[in-house]
């Protein structure tokens, strides 16, 4: 499902417009962008976590040439599925 | 930050509507989203990523503390994978 099928569909199960449908959606994940991009957590409880990560940096491989490349420091988002999401997909 | 947090932000971005309501709609919001990935389906989110369902299969794990063999049964696992424009947003400056 593509970002525009979701507007779709929540506006439909939100019964409410399109436009305000991708208005909202737009201003949802711009709005969780922005508190990860200050580094902050974001505890959707029925949901899941979004965190952010910080990595050091590390001298990795180029894994068809074999040749070294240094990796700088990065921090990369992390998302934890709420327990209650991952048993309804295990299907418990 | 919480889900109300959120909500509050969103009802700033957008205006016009009230916080009770904002709240509502992220909820319903999210609920859209869950329910699609429950079907299995995986949710791409252009400039933020992709909810991805993944099947994984039966394997025999360990129970790390007894040692003890246990079969762990086949599943569907959620991971997130975020687009190049949110890895880029969260290391600017």
């Amino acid at each position: 499902m593509t970002k525009s099928e979701l507007i779709d569909k929540f506006s439909r199960d939100a019964d409410i417009s399109r436009q305000r449908a991708a208005l909202l959606v737009d201003a949802f994940f711009e709005s969780l962008t922005e508190s990860l991009g200050d580094g902050g957590r974001v505890e959707l409880r029925t949901f899941g976590n979004f965190s952010v990560r910080d990595y050091e940096p590390y001298v990795g491989r180029n894994p068809k040439s074999g040749d070294s490349v240094y990796v700088p420091a990065k921090r990369l988002p992390y998302f934890k599925p709420s327990s209650q999401l991952r048993d309804k997909l295990a299907g418990k | 930050m919480r889900k109300l947090d959120l909500a509050n932000q969103v009802k700033e971005r957008i205006g016009g509507i009230s916080k009770k309501e904002a709240g509502i709609l992220v909820n319903l919001l999210l609920d859209t989203v869950r329910d699609t990935l429950l079907r299995g389906e995986n949710v791409k989110i252009s400039g933020f990523g992709s909810f991805v369902v993944r099947a994984k299969n039966d394997r025999v794990g360990r129970n790390p503390h007894s040692g003890e063999e246990l079969l762990i049964p086949a599943r569907k696992v959620l991971t997130f994978k975020p687009s190049q424009l949110l890895r880029d947003r969260l290391n600017e400056k």
